[in-house]
């Protein structure tokens, strides 16, 4: 496969591995964030740690969009479906997303809600010209890659005057989130996580650039690689990254130059400032609140916006006590960490969204590389009742 | 048959514009004259010409095996097949990867009001080409009409017997450490041809399902001696699935290597694009077998000097696993777990 193949040789691999091996200062630890899941994808997919020196670690980020967003969303979400007669359309990673009582959207789904899968942004504009009657809501998630579609689908509904189209807006910002992580106590003065380094977002830098990166790069002096998604672009990302740290710099740098400037993708920022707007504060699942770390629809487009037209209010849900995603999420935690990974939360019956979606890094701990997950003593299992008492405690039954 | 004792039928039906109506599965002469113009018509064997209940078969020597397998296959016709030709090899297979020669099926459709003749002409017609290709006839039948909405088109039902002979029993419990592992071909082609049909993807080049019958290749493989311990079909959840599923009955660990399993370059490109895994994607004329690795090369020979198995290729050993683990070496020269597919990849894929 051409321009696919040249970003995944063996023998290029290799030498990286080397020159990795031979520059990586056996001194020191090398602890590096990934913030994309599709780079945990990646590593595990083909086995990238495999290629790596000991000290050589990555830390996995919460760039995983469906990881990031709270129960509470998905409850308003379902609730559309279920309760308002919308018909809600998703991206295919939302479905088995537990919720609330874990109802996910694919279990509403099953008990009659009209929710559909969809590849874009424009299936569901298209859904919503098809029944003109219905209310027809896209639950519009992700990173600053997948705004952009969206603010397309707004701006096409506007000039349509495509009354029954709504979207539901949880579009989150990268930038935010990484600096939110590096003010956490547990990285700034608990110390309990070490992050050395960053490789720094590869589709998102696409839109936003490069240059937002450089003010925390500098504030916190943590080297950033943009890192495309390929292996080989891991790899070489890492190495750019062990080279900075080994340098005493902390810069900005971009690996994946075949697709990221500097000034980033000029008309879909352009297209995003048209349609959104900052929100004050956003709920991360894992990190809590963030400031100024969410987008929501302008006043301008207000005949399109779900939480506007249902008027939405998102109530605050708990996560289960023995699930780690949060801490996970932040970098505090492996998923090999928790007591409920493997034992009652696996891809089939997840209990955390980072088991959900393959970007998630329980799911590709799990699926990809279990056979390295260290053996623990029969204390360490949850069993499917203490489970089902935690959740009792935390649910209530209606 | 003789023709004075066939019914009578007033016109013909309309093969070009007609459709399924209630009364094709009422039991009346309509339902007679569905049986006799299409059925009967397309699927000729003698035991279903007679036109009796059920059929009366000999049998050679050997114990009996019987397999049964449901269709209901979105789109009904696709790059390389249709539902009917779908059937007759989905039952064959089954019936061959337990080492047995196929000899007979039987098939049920269920029919939506509505659906066209000319679409289950179409379909009868190539289900009868799928069965005298193979040598396997359909002998018996039904065929059941439920009101418009009910449905979705069509749905087939095949049931296959064939007979094992005497020291030949491939299981899904059978492999053991130290065997070899084969595939007979290209993987992923059946999934992608469908889903690119369903998505209106269009590739350069067309993506043809795979669907074949695989019982003469299995017939090859015990003629040339070959100590077959496991032979399964591939099917929903791809070469990920099938594989651990043998591991777990078999109690081994399996490991492959990733750089020798065959993929179409399409098939690879169209996966790269839908962001989902050669792997775990259905194949309807690939099977995969386990052997000693004394028998591997000879294997490999026989399923190349097959039509059918031309890419075969020897894709990995058994070890012994307790914890019955798919492992692979990448191409890129890490290693991965192979694991089971998750949630609904590619729903009536078949």
């Amino acid at each position: 496969m051409k321009y696919v193949d040249e970003y995944r040789d063996k023998d290029m691999a290799a030498a990286l591995a080397r020159t990795i091996a031979a520059e990586a200062d056996t001194g020191r630890d090398y602890n590096i964030m990934e913030f994309c899941g599709g780079h945990t994808h990646a590593i595990f997919r083909y086995g990238v740690q495999d290629l790596m020196p000991g000290n050589v670690s990555f830390i996995h980020g919460p760039g995983c969009p469906v990881c990031v967003l709270p129960k509470g969303r998905i409850d308003n979400a379902i609730e559309l479906a279920r309760d308002r007669g919308a018909i809600i359309c998703t991206y295919g990673d939302m479905m088995r997303v537990p919720a609330t009582k874990r109802v996910s959207l694919l279990r509403a789904k099953a008990e009659g809600a009209d929710i559909r899968m969809v590849y874009s942004s424009q299936d569901a504009l298209r859904i919503a010209r098809e029944n003109p009657t219905r209310d027809v809501v896209f639950f519009a998630i992700g990173f600053e890659t997948t705004t952009p579609p969206t603010a397309v689908a707004l701006r096409d509904a506007k000039r349509e005057n495509l009354k029954n189209f709504k979207v539901f807006c949880n579009h989150v910002l990268t930038p935010s989130a990484i600096q939110h992580i590096l003010n956490a106590p547990e990285v700034r003065t608990m110390g309990q996580v070490t992050i050395d380094a960053f490789l720094g977002p590869s589709h998102v830098s696409s839109v936003i650039g490069s240059a937002p990166y450089e003010h925390f790069a500098e504030e916190f002096q943590k080297p950033v690689v943009i890192a495309g998604f390929e292996p080989l672009d891991v790899m070489q990302s890492t190495l750019m990254a062990i080279r900075q740290l080994n340098d005493g710099r902390a810069e900005v740098e971009n690996q994946y130059t075949r697709v990221v400037t500097r000034e980033g993708n000029l008309k879909a920022q352009a297209l995003v400032s048209e349609t959104f707007e900052l929100r004050p504060s956003f709920e991360w699942r894992g990190l809590g609140r963030v400031p100024y770390s969410a987008l929501r629809i302008r006043e301008a487009f207000a005949d399109f916006d779900a939480e506007r037209a249902f008027d939405i209010e998102t109530k605050p849900t708990g996560d289960v006590k023995g699930c780690e995603c949060p801490s996970i999420l932040r970098g505090a935690k492996k998923p090999t960490d928790c007591r409920l990974f493997g034992t009652v939360c696996t891809p089939e019956n997840p209990i955390g969204s980072c088991m959900v979606s393959s970007e998630g890094a329980c799911a590709a701990y799990w699926s990809y590389g279990r056979f390295r997950v260290p053996e623990h003593d029969e204390t360490w299992e949850v069993t499917q009742e203490e489970l089902a008492e935690e959740l009792a405690e935390m649910e209530p039954a209606e | 048959m003789n023709q004075a004792n066939q019914p009578q039928f007033a016109t013909p039906l309309n093969r070009r514009k007609g459709t399924i109506e209630m009364n094709h599965g009422a039991g009346g002469r309509a339902m007679v004259q569905l049986i006799q113009e299409v059925f009967q018509a397309h699927l000729s064997s003698p035991e279903l010409l007679a036109g009796d209940d059920g059929a009366t078969l000999s049998m050679p020597a050997g114990r009996v095996v019987m397999a049964s397998d449901a269709h209901v296959v979105s789109p009904l016709i696709f790059p390389g097949g249709d539902i009917g030709s779908l059937a007759v090899h989905g039952t064959i297979n089954d019936v061959a990867m337990m080492g047995a020669m196929p000899l007979y099926l039987s098939a049920a459709f269920i029919l939506e009001e509505g659906f066209p003749l000319s679409d289950l002409e179409t379909i009868v017609a190539s289900m009868g080409r799928a069965a005298h290709e193979a040598g396997v006839p359909v002998v018996a039948g039904d065929t059941k009409v439920v009101e418009r909405g009910k449905g979705d088109g069509v749905f087939v039902t095949t049931t296959g017997i064939g007979v094992l002979q005497d020291g030949i029993g491939p299981s899904g419990d059978g492999a053991q450490a130290g065997d070899t592992v084969l595939v007979s071909g290209t993987i992923g082609d059946h999934g992608i041809a469908i889903l690119s049909k369903r998505e209106n993807l269009d590739f350069e080049t067309e993506i043809r399902s795979d669907s074949a019958a695989l019982h003469t290749m299995v017939a090859d493989l015990i003629a040339a001696g070959v100590d077959l311990h496991v032979l399964r079909d591939p099917t929903r959840g791809g070469v990920a699935t099938t594989l651990n599923e043998i591991a777990q009955q078999s109690g081994v660990g399996i490991r492959i290597n990733e750089a020798d399993i065959p993929v179409k370059s399409e098939v690879a490109a169209a996966c790269e694009l839908l962001g989902i895994d050669p792997l775990t994607i259905a194949n309807e004329g690939k099977m995969l077998v386990f052997c000693p690795a004394a028998d591997a090369d000879k294997a490999l020979n026989v399923m190349r000097n097959h039509s059918l198995g031309q890419d075969a290729a020897i894709i990995g050993t058994i070890v012994e696993d307790p914890n019955g683990f798919v492992q692979m070496e990448t191409s890129f020269g890490g290693s991965r777990m192979v694991d089971w597919l998750v949630g609904e990849q590619l729903p009536r894929i078949c």
